[in-house]
């Protein structure tokens, strides 16, 4: 499953979301369910700008890190999470089940976590089959010469 | 009579006191605000009207304006 998947999966599960972006924390878009890329730019990085100064919120040394973000307006609401590399912002409709779209955002970027630990440990097993078939390759030349 | 102006009054009251609750319960509920959660579990609660609050409520309204175009 790669981001693309990831999202969709999401709002299928999660009907409250109108729209969803998945992200890095710079606001660079991975994924989106947005059609215009110019909109999904925007909307990941004015996720990222929210995050960013939600982070700012407390400052006392030693305070735990922000995890999340709900910003309710009266036409809608804005969620936004993060994990160590990505964020993942979606808008609902006025009065959703916060918890609920939380749970669902943090599901999402679970998926995506583990499909990219997957792909790297797939990644280091074919450069460990490559090069033991390089080095067989070379003795038995080696061999024959 | 006298009872009946006395069930009249409690009617009136009973009215007067469910009306502010309404009201105050949707007021509640439509409040704009932010809620900041950290990874410990605990969260912030910003209002319209805070320093915090009407700092990121407009980063909020942009996120919003921008998903749906």
């Amino acid at each position: 499953m790669d981001a693309a998947q990831a999202l969709a999966d999401l709002t299928e599960i999660s009907t409250q979301i109108e729209a969803a972006v998945l992200a890095g924390h710079d606001g660079s878009v991975v994924a989106s369910t947005l059609v215009d890329d110019a909109a999904a730019k925007s909307f990941a990085e004015a996720a990222a700008e929210l995050l960013a100064e939600a982070d700012g919120v407390r400052t006392e040394p030693g305070s735990e890190p922000l995890v999340q973000v709900e910003g309710a307006a009266l036409d809608g609401s804005v969620f936004v999470a993060k994990d160590d590399r990505h964020l993942v912002a979606a808008v609902t409709k006025p009065r959703p089940t916060v918890g609920l779209v939380f749970y669902d955002l943090k599901t999402c970027l679970r998926m995506l976590e583990r499909e990219e630990e997957a792909k790297a440990e797939n990644a280091t097993k074919t450069a460990t089959r490559r090069r033991t078939t390089k080095k067989k390759t070379e003795e038995a030349e080696s061999e024959s010469s | 009579m006298k009872a009946r102006s006395a069930v009249g009054l409690l009617a009136a009251g009973a009215a007067l006191a469910g009306a502010i609750v309404f009201v105050r319960t949707k007021s509640s509920i439509e409040r704009e605000h932010v809620d900041v959660y950290f990874a410990d579990g605990s969260m912030v609660s910003l209002e319209a009207g805070s320093a915090d609050g009407d700092r990121l409520l407009p980063l909020a309204r942009r996120v919003l304006a921008a998903a749906r175009g």
